[in-house]
């Protein structure tokens, strides 16, 4: 078996410490996330899904527990450092982008993800080429928009900016945060098989919060429940393909009662 | 004539204070009141260090070094001290007035017998007024060219995202805080030396030489924008200090008509709501549909 990428080691978070409203957002949390795992994240309102990825991302400090990146405890590093081996799209397409930034000038800005930026020219020019390329394969007209201010965009256009944005620089772990929910329908779906092709081919290592429980089922090898802040369902692999919509309803019903 | 040349001359040293605001107040989108504070501090430590014999050029750069430190302390309580950045910044500006008047040792230094980057022989052999708008385009070019340069650079497209979006640009690694910080610390720096030319063209150095500074930076910003309209950021740079001549002739004009020099802040700050109600008042007056119409022959 190979080692995790990531691991997530009891995890509390407590929110009103020492009133009456103490309460565990997070509530001694296990995770395993191996390489090459493309997770899909399911859960009610308040479930403690964006808590997860807060939590993941550096955004909100843990109350007790450990988090490791490949067996290095990373439990305190802050957020600008955890960007070097991890990207984020928000749910937002204005999260992802800076508006009055042309769409090539936020492709070279995320390039450098994590990384020192010194006075050395950005050479924009040179970049194009490379970035006509990228932004062709999601199959929405975005090549031709490279010199657009990112604030003219269609949310489309733009979150599917904010993916390539994340994925450019290959990160370790990949989280999207319900990317594709506040588009259309069908750009929606265009968004997510776009997602998923890249996922795939380039094996990346992804978390996708997600409010569908298609989306749930048809991508990823493996799909955990939140629920109260704990993880209540994790399956993986072959149990997670014979899963059906009927299956997954019923345990929600579950939770519910 | 000579009045004209000298309100150029005025502008340009003025469109280096500009410049300064514009990095923070458009390109951070922070509304820095630092400035008020950091421009006779620039004047005076420029003054104090020629009094003290530093060479015009030393005294001039020692400004610079001078605003910057207080944008930093600006900086450092707004990012390390969560303080809202217009309090921030009034703080510094209200104890900036008794370091400049410890730096000064008075309230008022003259220049009358001492050296400056105004008195040498090229500059004394022009016509009058010439000398400042000469140093005043040198000093814009350097300082223009300089910025633009650094907004290209890797750093500088960080500063520039850290404005337009801080969420994104941390999300991408880039420290939200340090940009801030340098953002603050350059500007002020820039208002500094800003203030150490005005002073050297003025002939002195004056506590209250601050009041009003940010209305007028924020003039030659507004004016350079509702003038030019969409521009490119090198563009917007340059429009600054163009605003900022145009900022003085608007106040020429407005001096002829009769009001006298203790007017002169009323009259900034109506040039400034003026401009900055440009918007509004152009849907409801249609004013470029006006100006066009009276532009062109009728049939």
């Amino acid at each position: 078996m190979t080692e995790p990428i990531f691991e997530l080691n009891d995890i509390v978070v407590t929110v009103n410490h020492g009133t009456p409203e103490q309460i565990n957002i997070m509530d001694h949390v296990n995770l395993s996330v191996f390489p090459g795992d493309f997770i899909t994240i399911l859960g009610s309102n308040g479930a403690g899904k964006s808590t997860l990825f807060n939590v993941i991302g550096g955004n909100l400090p843990v109350t007790s527990g450990q988090i490791l990146l490949n067996g290095k405890d990373i439990t305190n590093m802050s957020v600008e450092k955890r960007t070097r081996f991890l990207s984020r799209v928000f749910q937002d397409p204005k999260m992802g982008t800076a508006p009055r930034m042309t769409v090539a000038e936020n492709l070279l800005l995320s390039e450098k993800r994590g990384q020192r930026r010194g006075f050395a020219p950005c050479h924009l020019k040179t970049h194009m080429d490379k970035f006509k390329q990228i932004t062709s394969v999601m199959n929405n007209g975005l090549e031709h928009r490279l010199n657009t201010a990112t604030g003219k965009l269609s949310g489309g256009q733009r979150q599917a900016l904010s993916f390539l944005m994340a994925t450019i620089k290959r990160p370790d772990i990949l989280l999207l945060d319900e990317h594709t929910a506040a588009l259309d329908p069908q750009t929606s779906q265009e968004l997510m098989t776009a997602t998923n092709d890249q996922i795939t081919r380039n094996h990346l290592t992804c978390l996708m919060i997600t409010h569908h429980l298609d989306d749930a089922l048809k991508y990823g090898n493996r799909l955990i429940v939140l629920d109260n802040g704990r993880i209540t369902y994790d399956i993986a692999g072959d149990e997670k393909d014979n899963l059906t919509k009927e299956e997954l309803l019923s345990f929600f019903n579950d939770i519910e009662e | 004539m000579s009045i004209i040349v000298s309100a150029i001359g005025q502008g340009l040293t003025w469109g280096i204070v500009g410049i300064g605001l514009f990095l923070t107040f458009r390109i951070l989108d922070f509304p820095d009141m630092t400035v008020e504070g950091t421009f006779p501090m620039g004047a005076a430590a420029c003054v104090a260090a020629i009094y003290s014999g530093a060479s015009p050029l030393v005294a001039t750069l020692i400004a610079f070094v001078a605003g910057m430190l207080a944008g930093l302390v600006t900086g450092l309580l707004y990012t390390k001290g969560k303080i809202p950045v217009l309090l921030a910044g009034i703080l510094v500006m209200t104890a900036a007035y008794s370091v400049n008047l410890r730096i000064m040792g008075r309230a008022n230094l003259s220049l009358f017998d001492k050296p400056t980057m105004l008195k040498n022989h090229f500059l004394e052999s022009l016509p009058p007024y010439f000398d400042s708008v000469v140093l005043g385009i040198i000093v814009v070019v350097i300082v223009t060219a300089l910025i633009v340069y650094f907004l290209q650079t890797n750093l500088g497209q960080a500063f520039i995202a850290t404005g337009d979006n801080p969420n994104m640009a941390r999300s991408l690694g880039i420290s939200t805080d340090a940009m801030q910080i340098m953002g603050l610390g350059v500007s002020n720096g820039l208002i500094g030396l800003g203030g150490a030319l005005v002073a050297q063209n003025n002939g002195f150095a004056d506590v209250n030489m601050g009041i009003g500074v940010i209305v007028v930076a924020l003039a030659s910003i507004i004016i350079g924008e509702v003038v030019f309209g969409d521009l490119t950021m090198n563009q917007r740079l340059i429009a600054v200090t163009i605003g900022s001549i145009l900022y003085r002739f608007v106040i020429l004009l407005v001096l002829k008509l009769g009001f006298n020099a203790n007017d002169l802040n009323l009259i900034s700050a109506i040039v400034l709501a003026l401009f900055m109600m440009f918007p509004v008042l152009e849907k409801r007056f249609r004013i470029r549909h006006t100006l066009a119409k009276g532009m062109t022959k009728h049939d």
